[in-house]
């Protein structure tokens, strides 16, 4: 089987669920080669919530497909490996694909409207997604339907799972979604911005929903989003990122209230706040860079308050910074005329008054 | 009409009064006739009251399918209210959109709208100059294209682009620039009254913070009112002034900012505000929120709420509640609140903004 043969090197005990090491993901074009994903690393264990933020074009869509090897030509990956369990999983055939797709990592898309198949009911989804990766026979996976629709929280399921997807309201729909995702238990699940096409009430009941099963299940899910909010509320770990870069990485709590890199903090602090009044909301200038015209060095410091030479013209990576790693000179360990880490906290600090 | 209506509050500049809108959504006569079925009526719209006074911001926030755009499109006259009235600076414009060209000017000209999404609403062939200098030729206050585009590269620097951008096309543009476009203008006939529908859902926050920071900077110089209408509950506290909380066509609580974010007493209010994701609720497995908005077109019996309301009885489930006022100069329209079953305390226990 090639999935043994690709096995890295001693997978031993503390080998997390998934390790992406330096990706890259590299688009073509007639003029340039643009990097959508730029050596980008991190790792999820069983049973960890790993948030991914960033606002549109900083690239954690495309870090979310790459690690299932969904990248559309001519986009391609030009570097690092993706080890699931231990095994490479980003140079497999599509035959040995479909063994990891759908069967070891599940994927829930944005948009409920268009993940589902409006001309198969919902239990033929369900039914065919379970067949395709569970040995089982069409009576067994429609019972096995049932009872993923009981557990994602739809009332009377044996009824409603043979109703198409029109039938179903936004929120039920991705409740439909998750079930297909957990089809066959998967080891970790990619969350794409599962709730952003949702209300504020349904959003709360689906984030409900995708927490309990996966403590419940002891699922690794990388979450995609670009709402801070639900990260918080969510996630164990952050990765934030940045024009095709990871610009910090830490524990939410850290990250969420004491953030370390610059464009965290402004991020951050250009959420009005619903649990109080704030005269005025901080701005980060300009917007973030396209992919055909990344700044050299930090690709954020046209827009960074406390950018100096270093910044402009060596590309940091990550770095530890407190609890957290922050891919910014500020936490370099020589004497650099930044200001130190307390530059940031202080920039807050006078922004918050 | 003439102008000289007199309105109670001296500076109220727009006024809704039981405004409504019903869209007939049957099917085709010969549908009806040969399956059966009667007619459908969605009331988008049922009955809705607000006042704004003259530089203020009244936020309207809701689910998706409250009504609060149709509210929005009532406002500026793109629908003609079913029913009610609506007046601007104590002329009553229920028929604006029924009027014609020259007899709609003088209001028309008066308002403004900032629409959802920065994509849709630019027409992508015409330059950035035609689109902003576009309501100056309508409206006749310029005389030729040249002028129409030397007062649209003002207009642009305003919003805090070039005045060379004249030239470029939308696409040309990113969300957030292609918004402050929209906010040029909607400025460019020195409107009073601009309806903002949502005018940063489609942009990411560092975009928001610079397009809401604009926004105030231009109430403040321009003296503008707002609706402002959103389904942001920490936006529209950072908008608004008086905020009303729609569901399925009506508004079912309305207070001045603070009152309603630090006590909100209609349970729907409470709601929402609970389920908005915060690093407070991590510990939570179980949604603070139930259940999807109901069909407008066949909305339960008695409170629109009541299937999701965690304090209904029967009362809640035959009787529509009417909005009652608060003592903290704010209205609700629930049974619990008026009976004195759910409390100001309560209420107070239940906000974000004491967790």
């Amino acid at each position: 089987m090639p999935l043994d043969q690709q096995r890295a090197d001693g997978s031993g005990q503390d080998e997390p669920l998934l390790r992406v090491q330096d990706l890259s993901v590299v688009f073509p074009t007639r003029k340039q080669r643009l990097v959508a994903v730029d050596e980008v690393s991190f790792s999820i264990q069983r049973g960890e919530i790993l948030g991914v933020v960033g606002e549109s074009g900083a690239g954690k869509s495309i870090t979310g497909n790459a690690v299932m090897s969904l990248i559309e030509p001519p986009g391609f990956l030009a570097g690092g490996g993706v080890y699931l369990d231990g095994e490479r999983i980003d140079r497999l055939g599509e035959r040995s694909l479909r063994q990891v797709r759908g069967k070891r990592i599940g994927m829930i898309f944005q948009d409920p409207q268009t993940s589902l198949n409006p001309l198969y009911s919902v239990g033929e989804q369900l039914i065919e997604t379970i067949c395709t990766h569970l040995p089982m026979s069409r009576r067994q996976a429609r019972d096995r339907a049932v009872d993923l629709l009981t557990e994602v929280g739809i009332g009377s399921p044996e009824s409603r799972i043979d109703s198409y997807p029109h039938q179903f309201s936004g929120g039920m729909r991705q409740r439909v979604v998750i079930a297909l995702a957990l089809c066959a238990d998967p080891d970790l699940v990619i969350a794409d911005e599962p709730t952003t096409a949702l209300d504020v009430s349904v959003q709360a009941q689906i984030l409900a929903l995708l927490k309990r099963l996966c403590r419940d299940r002891g699922t690794g899910v990388k979450l995609i989003t670009h709402d801070m909010g639900v990260i918080a509320e969510t996630a164990d770990n952050v990765m934030v990122m940045y024009a095709g870069r990871v610009v910090e990485r830490g524990p939410v709590d850290t990250v969420v209230h004491d953030p370390a890199h610059p464009y965290t903090a402004g991020l951050m602090d250009s959420i009005p706040p619903v649990e109080k009044e704030v005269q005025r909301l901080t701005q980060i200038p300009g917007s973030m860079p396209s992919l055909r015209a990344i700044p050299s060095g930090c690709a954020f410091h046209p827009r960074c308050p406390h950018a100096f030479d270093r910044c402009r013209q060596e590309r940091p990576d990550l770095m530890p910074a407190g609890d957290s790693q922050a891919a910014c000179w500020l936490y370099a360990r020589h004497g650099d005329p930044g200001g130190g880490p307390e530059a940031v906290r202080r920039e807050r600090r006078r922004h918050a008054r | 009409m003439p102008a000289n209506r007199s309105i109670d509050q001296g500076d109220t500049l727009v006024q809704a009064e039981g405004l409504a809108r019903h869209f007939d959504v049957s099917k085709p006569l010969l549908n009806r006739l040969l399956e059966g079925g009667g007619r459908r009526i969605l009331r988008a719209v049922d009955g809705v009251d607000f006042a704004i006074p003259r530089g203020g911001t009244y936020a309207l926030v809701g689910e998706s399918g409250c009504g609060k755009s149709t509210v929005a499109r009532l406002s500026v006259g793109l629908f003609p209210p079913s029913g009610g009235r609506l007046i601007f600076d104590g002329e009553d414009v229920s028929d604006l959109a029924r009027r014609s060209g020259r007899d709609a000017v003088p209001v028309r000209r008066r308002l403004q709208m900032i629409f959802q999404s920065p994509y849709a609403s630019l027409n992508p062939l015409w330059r950035v100059g035609a689109i902003v200098g576009e309501p100056l030729l309508a409206f006749g206050m310029v005389n030729t294209r040249q002028e129409a585009r030397e007062r649209a590269g003002e207009l642009l620097e305003h919003v805090g682009l070039g005045a060379n951008d004249v030239q470029k096309y939308p696409h040309e543009f990113s969300g957030g620039q292609r918004q402050r476009i929209s906010i040029a203008r909607a400025l460019a006939n020195n409107p009073e009254f601009i309806v903002c529908d949502e005018p940063t859902s489609a942009l990411d926050v560092s975009v928001q913070a610079q397009i809401l920071n604009l926004m105030q900077d231009l109430q403040r110089e321009h003296g503008l009112t707002y609706l402002f209408i959103s389904h942001d509950m920490a936006v529209v506290r950072h908008m608004a002034d008086r905020v009303g909380v729609m569901y399925l066509g009506r508004i079912v609580e309305e207070a001045p900012k603070r009152s309603l974010f630090e006590a909100p007493r209609h349970p729907y209010t409470q709601m929402l505000l609970q389920a908005i994701p915060s690093f407070a609720n991590r510990d939570r497995d179980h949604s603070p929120a139930q259940g999807e908005v109901p069909d407008p077109v066949n909305p339960p019996t008695g409170c629109p709420f009541h299937p999701r309301c965690p304090h209904v009885n029967d009362r809640c489930r035959r009787e529509v509640p009417m909005l009652q006022n608060t003592r903290t100069g704010g209205r609700v329209a629930c049974h619990g609140v008026e009976e004195g079953r759910l409390t100001a305390d309560q209420a107070r226990a239940l906000s974000p903004a004491v967790a």
